[in-house]
């Protein structure tokens, strides 16, 4: 069985911030990691390895050189073969165009029983990527899997959680899962598989490799949506600044909550 | 449309080096001499806009342009689980209805399921021109594969200009997959909507991750996609009805799928924090998860609801359902106390509306400041336990 897994490097911290006067973004540090919630789908496809036989996971991410770093990680923690999409085509891709880049990249794979995506990223955090690329390869999805129930030859149960009921839901072969916080708990890269994976070629795929290459399809010119203008948030005027001593100013939010007959 | 070219003649060292400086995503490259731009570029342009002069140039590109005046009309459409309508659709028929004053298009509401009249003639109390109701037993239950279908048939038949979408769970999974079928773009989790005249929805949203907010719009494409969260804006109220409904034709609408859902489990009830008319945020000025005890006569004085950031739930001290903010809850209380959280425009986002806003911070440069009613000025661990002796004494 051969299951793909879609990995994505985030910013280690999310201040990001932005200077009022040049409009511009200043990210404070450039610590990276994993996405977490890819961190849950990549330990439930190794619990099904351990389950089933033969089972061999491929690890991919789009990203620039760099999010090679991710794959990497993916590999030492288990997984037994890693792929980077790369193209300086593919700058400025919005959700379809991502989600178009990484449907092309796993139809060039071509070989799977099931897609494992996170159930979205931290600093994206639009939940899109993983429905759109099944769409794209018009295989059915089940968002925020927290257990694998069975697995048989042909599909997979599973189990999902929303606000307030859980689905048991089964799927055939090939579909997509998107993954939540479940009672995984995400294994570390190991020393061991480190020694044996150091030397593995990670490899990395171009527009020029896909099946699909007008450029039209993909980065800016794929994307629908474009950022018109970036603004910093709203803010008030009139708030009341409320200094002193601790005394006084619990004794200021006493009467606040009083004037506004809460006490 | 367009792309980055970058003048080679003019690149210097301390002019990469400040490319480097200013770009948010690490997206610029130099060696031997030559700087170039990889994957990790966003094109927000502040390279070219803010960088070195004579650097960084962007480069339109046109592109066949659509007609936009051949897509009419805002369609929302209205999520029902057991046949009962999720009220974030009557939101988005508010919202759409604002908006369609602009542009003087018509209002619809879509929706799909079996034995949903009831829901369709609840949406015509809300002033819409039309209804679709597509009504089938393949549709009792929700199924993404079968739904999509249904929306791509109302889609191509109605060439419609917006469809909106509620930013439920269902939502959530349910627009990626419309957006990918009809090849259109998708913005979560919009906080504003706006129109231009020529019909271009203007998608108003937290981006990148940080401290700023984007105006994403949808040149090109049709229809305009984007999903809304729950309380992110009011419903409009009930008025006399004078649309119509239409029952569509399933017969031609494929359905076919391998998901099957073979139970449902309700979890235990959890008050929500969605409805909650006073609430007591906590952030991360709290060291461990016994100091909460700090806010419990509180609590109890007032009645509320006790909700937090998201770092908290990444702790585990709280159900995700206590979350507020843009990837939480959106709440509008009456009252709302924020205990020692800094503000980020993601958990802004999420409770701005609030009537009353009361916010303790000891960092007076804290984002929460700004959008609160009263900024109190002070570290949560002298003034908690001094709150506590005053509500004691007030008790006596
Ligand atoms: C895509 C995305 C989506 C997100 N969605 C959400 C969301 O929905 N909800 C959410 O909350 N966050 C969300 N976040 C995270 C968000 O950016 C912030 O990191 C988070 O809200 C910070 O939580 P906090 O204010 O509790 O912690 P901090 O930012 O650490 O702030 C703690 C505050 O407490 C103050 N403080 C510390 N000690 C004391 C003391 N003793 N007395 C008084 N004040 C004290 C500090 O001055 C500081 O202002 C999201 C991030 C991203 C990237
Ligand atoms: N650039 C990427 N490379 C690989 N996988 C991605 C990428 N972006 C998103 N994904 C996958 O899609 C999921 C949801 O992402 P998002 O829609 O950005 O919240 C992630 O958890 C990943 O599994």
């Amino acid at each position: 069985m051969n299951i793909i897994t879609c990995i994505k490097q985030v910013p280690a911290s999310s201040n990001v911030k932005v200077d009022s006067n040049t409009g511009v973004l200043i990210r404070e540090s450039n610590n990276v990691k994993m996405n977490p919630y890819d961190l849950y789908g990549l330990e439930t496809a190794f619990q099904i390895k351990e389950m089933k036989e033969s089972v061999d996971i491929h690890a991919v991410t789009m990203g620039p050189p760099s999010a090679k770093q991710v794959l990497e990680e993916a590999l030492y923690m288990g997984a037994d073969e890693a792929t980077l999409v790369s193209d300086r085509r593919f700058a400025g891709a919005d959700v379809l165009a991502t989600s178009y880049t990484l449907s092309q990249l796993i139809d060039h794979i071509s070989n799977y029983d099931m897609i494992i995506c996170g159930k979205q990223t931290t600093d994206g955090d639009t939940a899109q990527v993983g429905p759109e690329i099944a769409e794209f390869l018009n295989i059915p999805h089940v968002p925020y899997v927290v257990d694998i129930i069975e697995i048989n030859r042909d599909g997979i149960v599973v189990k999902s959680t929303y606000d307030t009921y859980d689905e048991i839901v089964s799927v055939k072969f090939p579909c997509l899962l998107t993954l939540d916080k479940g009672s995984q708990v995400p294994r570390l890269p190991s020393y061991k598989r480190k020694q044996i994976m150091k030397t593995h070629q990670i490899e990395t795929i171009t527009l020029d490799d896909l099946d699909d290459q007008n450029p039209n399809h993909y980065g800016l010119n794929g994307s629908p949506t474009q950022v018109e203008e970036i603004f910093p948030p709203d803010k008030r005027s009139d708030s009341i600044q409320i200094k002193g001593s601790n005394k006084e100013v619990t004794k200021e939010i006493m009467d606040i909550l009083a004037k506004n007959r809460y006490l | 449309m367009g792309y980055i070219k970058i003048n080679q003649k003019k690149v210097t060292q301390d002019l990469a080096d400040e490319l480097q400086d200013i770009c948010p995503f690490n997206a610029f490259d130099y060696v031997d001499q030559y700087l170039s731009i990889n994957a990790a570029c966003k094109v927000c342009k502040i390279c070219v806009n803010k960088g070195p002069e004579g650097i960084c140039e962007f480069i339109e590109e046109t592109q066949v342009q659509i007609n936009k005046k051949d897509y009419k009309g805002i369609a929302v459409y209205i999520e029902q689980k057991d046949n009962q309508a999720h009220k974030v659709g009557w939101e988005l028929i508010g919202k759409a209805k604002e908006l369609a004053l602009k542009t003087e298009e018509p209002v619809y509401a879509i929706v799909i399921g079996n034995d949903v009249m009831k829901i369709a003639e609840e949406a015509l109390n809300y002033g819409i021109d039309k209804v679709f109701v597509y009504q089938n037993k393949a549709y009792r239950n929700f199924n993404v594969e079968n739904y999509t279908n249904v929306i791509e048939a109302f889609y191509r038949k109605y060439k419609v200009n917006i469809i909106l979408v509620g930013g439920t769970m269902l939502g959530r999974s349910f627009a990626p997959r419309i957006a990918a079928r009809l090849r259109t773009g998708l913005t979560a989790d919009c906080t504003k909507l706006d129109i231009k005249e020529n019909g271009d929805l203007l998608q108003i949203r937290p981006a990148f991750g940080g401290n700023i907010m984007a105006k994403i719009h949808t040149p090109n494409n049709r229809p305009q996609l984007a999903t809304i969260r729950y309380k992110m804006f009011d419903a409009p109220p009930k008025i006399k009805r004078f649309g119509e409904i239409v029952e569509e034709p399933t017969d031609d609408i494929i359905i076919k799928t391998t998901i099957e859902l073979l139970d449902t489990i309700h979890q235990p009830k959890v008050k929500d924090i969605n409805d909650a008319e006073i609430i007591i945020a906590v952030g991360r000025a709290f060291k461990k998860q016994s100091d909460l005890d700090l806010i419990k006569p509180l609590q109890k004085r007032l009645n509320a609801e006790i909700a937090c950031t998201r770092p908290l739930i990444e702790n585990g001290w709280f159900d995700p359902r206590k979350q507020i903010g843009l990837s939480g809850r959106t709440v509008k209380p009456k009252l709302i106390i924020n205990l020692g959280i800094s503000g980020a425009v993601q958990y802004i986002e999420g409770m701005k509306e609030s009537e009353l806003i009361i916010t303790v911070n000891h960092d007076s440069s804290n984002k929460l400041f700004d959008i609160s009613h009263y900024a109190i000025h002070g570290d949560i661990y002298d003034i908690l336990p001094e709150l506590n002796k005053q509500l004691e004494v007030l008790e006596q």
